[in-house]
């Protein structure tokens, strides 16, 4: 806003050049010219800061980088060692586990959970928009605030968790400090964070079914369940498609969460692709950004096969 | 006409949303409750023996890192505006040749892992020796905004009735003056929505912040209640209240612009 003010005051300094007619072949020419003209600067921005630093990541992740060279320069180019070298870590088959576990563990439920909130705020009611609103707030939160509540919410000790599971006479939980819960329970902040853009997503998809379809449905004496499953869900299918691959693309890259719950722990019980990454070229102070680098090319690798099929799937439910 | 069944209705999704806001609920209480309940079993559920020190030290303390967060903020969204509306309307309305290509690496680029980007950006800005400065964690946190700055402004754009266009073009306006006088203001609602998302992310991030700002004299909030974390884990009533003031933006966010963060949430994924 603030630049369509200045912008407006820019104009009016300058003259209007639609005084220049010309004959059709040039003015087509002076058209491409403005509108590349409006498209440059992103353009030029897409590559100096986003092709650019993927370069440089590329550019790490074959050669053996130490601090040292970072500051003199001149690090040897090692071909796929670092790869070969991050396959081989003991941490590498754990952490793609973990990865997927978290990626499709979270994308299972925050689906499910998201399609029946969607169907249920689907048919209005009394407060139902104001209600829906409010269950944006997880997703519109800083991460490092929802992981930081999750955090004390699930400390061994004081943690609200273990005192609802001590009041209905369950075992409690070590779930940060425990290797077998550490994943679960940063699983479980995830979820939370994502129902509510499933829940968007998958609301505006019925938003789009036409309500004749459940008249006649209603006509035929389907009840709610069936309506459900021989109606609502398959018309929705190529919406859940979008919303589970991009999803994918989502969580795939969840960094943040997990690093401040758990720092990828205990003793990496929880270390994902994007906390290993990270604990590699930041987290020591030992930086091995070399294969921090490799670690984080597999992972846009990963992301990008599904954001690739995002985009197929987008298209084709676009120009059916 | 309300029926019982939607009165039904409401009181579910009225216990549907306290479950899932009970979370925030606590964040609240825990940065209401004394130092010395802190670990009281059980917990007190509701903040009755109240106290506010934890705001207190979120003034004495976080202030700097909540005026660096701003600061960083609005020029992210400063630049993401500078950069997208422009661009949008080039892909919108001006069918620039090679404009798909451009569209589709703006798609690609939204599907980068921040970590990705935090190593290569780190890598440049130790060899241009612009670490732990503020423009240069607005320029890294913009590259999460601006290509769905773009996308929404093209998405947008494209709804404005080309006869408007026309018009301005038979007035003697060149593309420049249309597209400041015409086609800028009638945007409006999309300059909104995004530049509330490129506050809210830029204001949220950690991974940028953490690494290329790590060693600055100015940080942002996210580092603040990292560290605090990371240095007093006793006090939580203080790290909360600074978790409730960081999560100040995003409840300003729901309640003046619920509408637009809804439609940029699905734009992203459906529509556009």
């Amino acid at each position: 806003m603030s630049t369509s003010t200045t912008g407006r005051h820019r104009t009016d300094g300058t003259a209007p050049d639609g005084s220049r007619v010309t004959p059709r072949p040039p003015r087509r020419r002076s058209a491409q010219w403005a509108a590349w003209g409006f498209l440059a600067p992103v353009t030029v921005y897409l590559v100096a800061f986003y092709a650019y630093p993927l370069y440089r990541n590329l550019d790490l992740s074959l050669r053996n980088y130490t601090v040292a060279s970072f500051v003199n320069g001149g690090a040897p180019f090692s071909g796929l060692d670092n790869y070969r070298r991050v396959v081989a870590d003991p941490t590498f088959w754990p952490a793609l586990g973990h990865t997927l576990t978290f990626t499709v563990a979270s994308i299972a439920v925050q689906f499910s959970l998201g399609l029946a909130l969607a169907v249920f705020f689907a048919r209005s009611f009394p407060l139902s928009t104001f209600l829906r609103a409010l269950f944006l707030v997880p997703w519109l939160l800083p991460l490092i605030v929802s992981a930081s509540t999750w955090s004390w919410m699930m400390n061994s000790d004081s943690g609200v968790v273990n005192y609802a599971l001590r009041t209905l006479h369950l075992p409690t939980v070590d779930w940060l400090t425990s290797p077998q819960w550490a994943l679960p329970a940063v699983i479980v902040a995830n979820i939370w964070i994502g129902i509510p853009f499933n829940l968007v997503v998958l609301y505006s998809g019925l938003q789009g079914i036409p309500q004749e379809v459940y008249e006649a449905a209603a006509l035929d004496g389907a009840g709610g369940w069936q309506t459900f499953w021989r109606i609502t869900f398959p018309l929705l299918r190529p919406v859940s498609a979008i919303t589970v691959l991009l999803g994918l693309v989502y969580t795939l890259k969840v960094f943040d969460l997990i690093w401040i719950m758990t720092k990828g722990g205990p003793s990496d019980a929880s270390t994902t692709f994007a906390t290993w990454s990270y604990q590699q070229s930041f987290g020591s102070l030992l930086p091995q950004f070399g294969p921090g680098a490799a670690i984080s090319t597999l992972l846009i690798l990963m992301a990008l096969a599904c954001g690739l099929l995002y985009l197929r799937l987008q298209n084709r439910s676009q120009n059916p | 006409m309300i029926t019982t069944r939607s009165r039904a209705r409401t009181v579910v999704g009225v216990l549907l949303t306290a479950v899932m806001l009970f979370p925030v609920y606590w964040m609240l209480n825990v940065s209401l409750t004394r130092t010395a309940d802190m670990r009281r079993d059980p917990p007190s559920l509701l903040p009755l023996d109240g106290t506010l020190d934890g705001y207190r030290a979120v003034l004495q303390q976080q202030l700097p890192f909540l005026g660096t967060s701003l600061l960083v903020a609005l020029g992210t969204v400063a630049l993401t505006l500078v950069l997208s509306a422009p661009a949008g309307y080039s892909l919108a309305k001006l069918a620039p040749r090679g404009g798909g290509a451009v569209n589709f690496a703006l798609l690609v680029a939204q599907m980068v892992p921040g970590i990705i980007m935090a190593i290569g950006f780190y890598a440049i800005y130790l060899s241009f020796g612009v670490l732990n400065s503020l423009p240069g964690l607005v320029l890294a946190d913009s590259t999460i905004a601006v290509p769905f700055g773009v996308l929404i402004f093209a998405a947008f754009m494209r709804g404005v009735p080309d006869e408007l266009l026309q018009a301005a073009k038979v007035d003697g306006a060149g593309t420049l003056r249309t597209f400041f006088s015409i086609v800028l203001p009638v945007s409006r609602n999309a300059a909104i929505t995004v530049s509330l998302f490129a506050f809210l992310w830029a204001w949220s991030d950690f991974i940028f912040a953490s690494t290329l700002d790590g060693g600055g004299s100015l940080q942002p909030i996210t580092l603040g209640i990292y560290r605090y974390i990371g240095n007093n884990n006793q006090e939580w009533n203080s790290i909360m209240a600074t978790a409730v003031v960081a999560s100040v933006p995003a409840a300003v966010l729901l309640v003046v612009a619920q509408r637009y963060v809804s439609a940029g949430v699905a734009a992203g994924a459906v529509k556009d």
